[in-house]
């Protein structure tokens, strides 16, 4: 079977040696079991987040964002441009969106992309790797490759923000999307279907300026896992990832509680279930060990 | 007060409205609001806020410009969405608080030392340094933004997260030599100048 083919936008926090590198592994040995390529936009940069706005206003952002996407259109023709991040995702499906929606505005900002020699037409189409996942592959498909089920696990799917809002994953509802769940029954576990933090947001880019408030949300992110007899949280955004799992032990200091709750991404879970090693998989990268799977991936 | 905002008040005189729709991003979504307060319920640091967004609006129309653009609230603003697939007008509410956000700190009235805006200004210096964050650069940074004392003690105080990252290879050390960015930085740095030069004719800010 041929492969699917897309422009692939990893963005700054996976990396190797950033926060989400571990993220990066693991779409490797998903991918590559569900014959999708993705083929690294040459030279890509970052896309300035939710918090680039405060120095770099508008049309700033917005050339930041159609360079990348300037980019796939010119060295990847006719692919849809993936990101694995939902900031990523975000900002880039923005940009196209505003831009192809005025006039003066992309025409401003190929001003500015003239600078670098580029020119953004309007034509690639933003995705998210959820996206791909639901859409290109469906359930049925990432089932396939399945050879370790992940019975007896029991765990929360976190969505966060920004994977569901503005635009969200189409035909799912805002406050209680579907996907997650179904892809850890897809490897066999049990999901926490009445988990009620399901969206909620982690303080985003705001744990690292408003640190108490941030970990007041964390705090009932993981305390609800718990209370819902979850033993691993499951996400699609690098950022929540991060920010559920770094702080727990901060949390646990300044409020006496004894948080050690794993938090992977769905990546991980897939590539274990398609018999990736702990390794390949990425779960050498986490501070709280997701001890379980990590057992199974090695039997 | 900066010339710029001299400007800004002489040119607009008392319509402040107006002065928004004009030059803050998505501006001219502010009179569609019909004060229903659906979106003041649906900020996660909701108590933090003085103002929420429909408060906001509310001001702008009032012509309260110096309440408005000196305030902490949009700083609070965690881009979470909520507000934007609730809003029964579909005003781009984030994008306003984010306009907002800038406008003020353009104008610097924004709150001296407001720990978002000195964090944003942090992140996008290092994105428009090499293209891409470095995360440990971007950290230390941020330790030491009150200065070396407390950066010291903040950096203590963070010291087992960061070593336990590196432990797990998601922080790399090496990155403060070099470390990833893209292939012409300059060229990068002459487009993000371009924007803004461009940016600043439209929205009369003259540096
Ligand atoms: S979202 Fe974060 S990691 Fe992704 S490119 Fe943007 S800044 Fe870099
Ligand atoms: S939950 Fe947190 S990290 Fe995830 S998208 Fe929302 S703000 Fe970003
Ligand atoms: S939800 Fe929309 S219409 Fe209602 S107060 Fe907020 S901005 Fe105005
Ligand atoms: S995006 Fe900002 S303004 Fe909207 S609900 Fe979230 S925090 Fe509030």
């Amino acid at each position: 079977m041929a492969k699917k083919q897309y422009a692939f936008y990893p963005g700054c926090s996976s990396q190797k040696g950033a926060s989400g590198s571990n993220f990066l592994t693991s779409i490797d040995v998903m991918c590559d079991k569900l014959d999708i390529q993705l083929n690294e936009i040459p030279d890509w940069n970052c896309c300035a987040a939710s918090i680039g706005y405060a120095e770099g206003g508008e049309l700033p952002r917005l050339a930041i964002g159609a360079r990348n996407l300037a980019l796939a259109e010119q060295h990847l023709p006719g692919q849809d441009m993936v990101s694995g991040c939902p900031a990523c995702w975000l900002a880039s499906r923005e940009a196209s969106e505003r831009l192809n929606g005025h006039a003066n505005l992309m025409a401003e900002t190929n001003e500015a992309l003239k600078e670098v020699g580029l020119n953004f037409k309007g034509s690639v189409k933003p995705r998210h790797m959820v996206e791909v996942m639901i859409e290109d592959i469906g359930f049925e498909g990432m089932k396939k490759p399945v050879v370790k089920q992940l019975q007896g696990m029991k765990i929360a799917g976190y969505v966060g923000c920004q994977t569901n809002r503005p635009f969200g994953i189409a035909g799912e509802s805002f406050e209680n999307p579907q996907y997650l769940d179904k892809m850890i029954e897809v490897v066999g576990a049990e999901a926490v279907t009445k988990y009620d933090q399901k969206v909620t947001c982690c303080g985003g880019a705001l744990a690292f300026s408003e640190p108490e408030k941030s970990q007041k949300q964390i705090r009932s992110i993981v305390e609800s896992a718990y209370d819902h007899g979850a033993e691993m949280i499951v996400t699609p955004c690098q950022l929540c990832q991060a920010n559920v799992e770094i702080y727990q032990s901060e949390i646990n200091k300044k409020q006496g509680t004894k948080f050690a709750m794993p938090v992977v991404y769905y990546t991980q879970l897939l590539s274990v279930a398609y018999g990736g090693s702990a390794k390949q998989a990425g779960l050498d990268g986490h501070i709280i060990k997701p001890k379980k799977l990590q057992d199974i991936a090695g039997k | 007060m900066t010339n710029a905002n001299q400007q800004a008040v002489a040119l607009y005189s008392n319509d402040f409205l107006r002065e928004v729709e004009e030059r803050v991003e998505e501006g001219e979504w502010v009179k569609m609001c019909m004060q229903c307060g659906v979106c003041a319920g649906s900020c996660p640091l909701g108590n933090a806020w003085q103002h929420t967004p429909q408060k906001l609006f509310m001001m702008i129309r009032a012509g309260k410009r110096e309440e408005v653009l000196t305030s902490d609230s949009m700083w609070m603003c965690t881009s979470c969405y909520n507000c934007i697939v609730r809003c029964p007008r579909k005003l781009p509410i984030t994008h306003i608080m984010h306009g907002l956000a800038n406008y003020a700190h353009r104008l610097n009235l924004a709150p001296k030392g407001q720990p978002t805006r000195e964090v944003a200004r942090l992140f996008w210096n290092s994105l428009a340094k090499t293209g891409r964050v470095n995360e440990l650069k971007f950290s230390l940074a941020m330790y030491f933004k009150d200065g070396i004392v407390q950066g010291i003690k903040n950096a203590m105080a963070m010291q087992s997260i960061g070593l336990a990252l590196v432990m797990t290879k998601r922080l790399n050390p090496m990155e403060l030599f070099g470390g990833h960015k893209c292939k012409d930085p300059g060229s990068l740095h002459k487009m993000i100048a371009k924007a803004r030069e461009i940016e600043d004719r439209k929205k009369g800010f003259t540096s």
